[in-house]
């Protein structure tokens, strides 16, 4: 008998829900030219892929969710469909 | 203020199990900006819970401990409280957490409130954070007590006949030092609130109102939408108090001083797919005519308690 104790403790890893990004049925495409740099879609990432520095957006984890293409003031981000991966 | 000078710390890191657009994280993500990293947290089971990944890996940075669905205010209390003495006899070195409990409506209004009342009275020192969505939305759209009228959940299909509790206003009445609700539409009023709470000792209470958009039925991308619809026809009050000196924020004390209209609350109700079945009804007047009569009650009664 293993009489090893497993304790259930769980660490902070990136991913830990998986690869979230395959989950997406849109994408968010950020144009820098039209950006204002007031951070809300930043602020407002549930996924925390956005990058506060230059607003470059992690496909890995993004969810597609929309809502930094909603709140962008300036219409910086727009959703595009995801054809095929 | 502003949004630049937020700090850089983050209370979630990439790849969480929760739904697309879920509000529950962008909301700790604010949350932990206030706090800061040296907090602990209670989760009792909801959502936060579901979303945290899985074992042995999570999505959530800061220390958690899972605990049993009725016993936040209780675990909140003994856990501030056992600390205490770990700091005062050196047993542990520098200054004390902040010790926060991230609960969803069900175990605040209905499961948890015999130990959120009684934490409350005893003024423990902690933080409880209630994050409203309005239903048990971890089990599949239950109705619990803070569903509001007319929302038809699984087991209320035909909409529910009674109205929300008002839980912000039971706990002010405890009496406890901080008593604050607050919005995601307004992200800088919640930071400021929380930084607030932190720098109280004793029970402090922040409940944040949380458009989820898979059971309120509604696309992901207007969860921080139909927060500040929420806000501005006046269906959510922004409010804080200090030592039970009640004030009015923002938005809603606008509307309480009758500076701003509210909007029509059918531009809210239309955002949300459970209201569908109220605005194709023949009764629908009679309907909106009841939930604006209650809206316009709760902003004088909040009101009125202002004037105390």
């Amino acid at each position: 008998m293993n009489k090893k104790i497993v304790q259930p403790i769980s660490r902070p890893v990136i991913g830990a829900g998986g690869l979230t990004g395959t989950w997406r049925t849109q994408r968010p495409v950020y144009d820098a030219s039209l950006c204002n740099a007031c951070l809300l879609c930043w602020l407002y990432c549930p996924e925390v892929a956005i990058s506060k520095e230059d607003r470059t957006i992690d496909y890995t984890y993004c969810k597609g969710c929309g809502i930094c293409a909603a709140e962008c003031p300036k219409k910086a981000i727009y959703m595009e469909r995801e054809e095929s991966r | 203020m502003n949004i630049k000078e937020l700090p850089e710390i983050e209370y979630i890191i990439p790849g969480t199990g929760a739904c697309a657009g879920c509000p529950s994280t962008i909301g700790l993500r604010l949350v932990g900006k206030a706090l800061g990293e040296n907090a602990i947290c209670l989760l009792t089971p909801s959502c936060a819970v579901a979303s945290m990944g899985m074992t042995p890996k999570t999505c959530y940075s800061f220390p958690a401990l899972n605990i049993c669905f009725a016993s936040a205010g209780a675990s909140g209390g003994a856990i501030s409280m056992a600390l205490d003495p770990l700091y005062s006899k050196k047993r542990l070195e520098g200054e004390k957490p902040v010790v926060f409990a991230w609960v969803g409506d069900g175990g605040t209004y209905d499961i948890g409130f015999q130990g959120l009342s009684a934490a409350a009275e005893r003024n423990d020192d902690f933080i409880f954070f209630c994050y409203n969505n309005e239903a048990y939305s971890n089990t599949g759209n239950q109705r619990s007590g803070a569903t509001p009228q007319y929302v038809p959940t699984t087991t209320s299909p035909l909409g529910k006949e009674m109205l929300q509790k008002n839980v912000p206003l039971l706990m002010l009445e405890h009496r406890p030092p901080y008593v604050a609700t607050a919005s995601l539409a307004y992200p800088l009023d919640l930071y400021r609130k929380v930084e607030k709470a932190k720098s109280i000792k004793g029970f402090r209470y922040i409940e944040i109102h949380m458009p989820c958009c898979t059971s309120w039925k509604f696309p992901a991308a207007e969860t921080i939408e139909v927060s500040r619809l929420a806000i501005r026809t006046g269906s959510w009050l922004l409010w804080e108090a200090e030592n039970g000196k009640l004030s009015l924020n923002g938005v809603t004390a606008a509307l309480a001083e009758g500076k701003r209209k509210p909007l029509p609350v059918e531009e809210y109700l239309k955002a949300q797919g459970r209201y569908a079945w109220l605005l194709k009804s023949p009764d629908k007047d009679y309907y909106i005519g009841n939930i604006e009569n209650n809206i316009r009650r709760e902003l004088e009664f909040m009101a009125g308690r202002a004037k105390l």
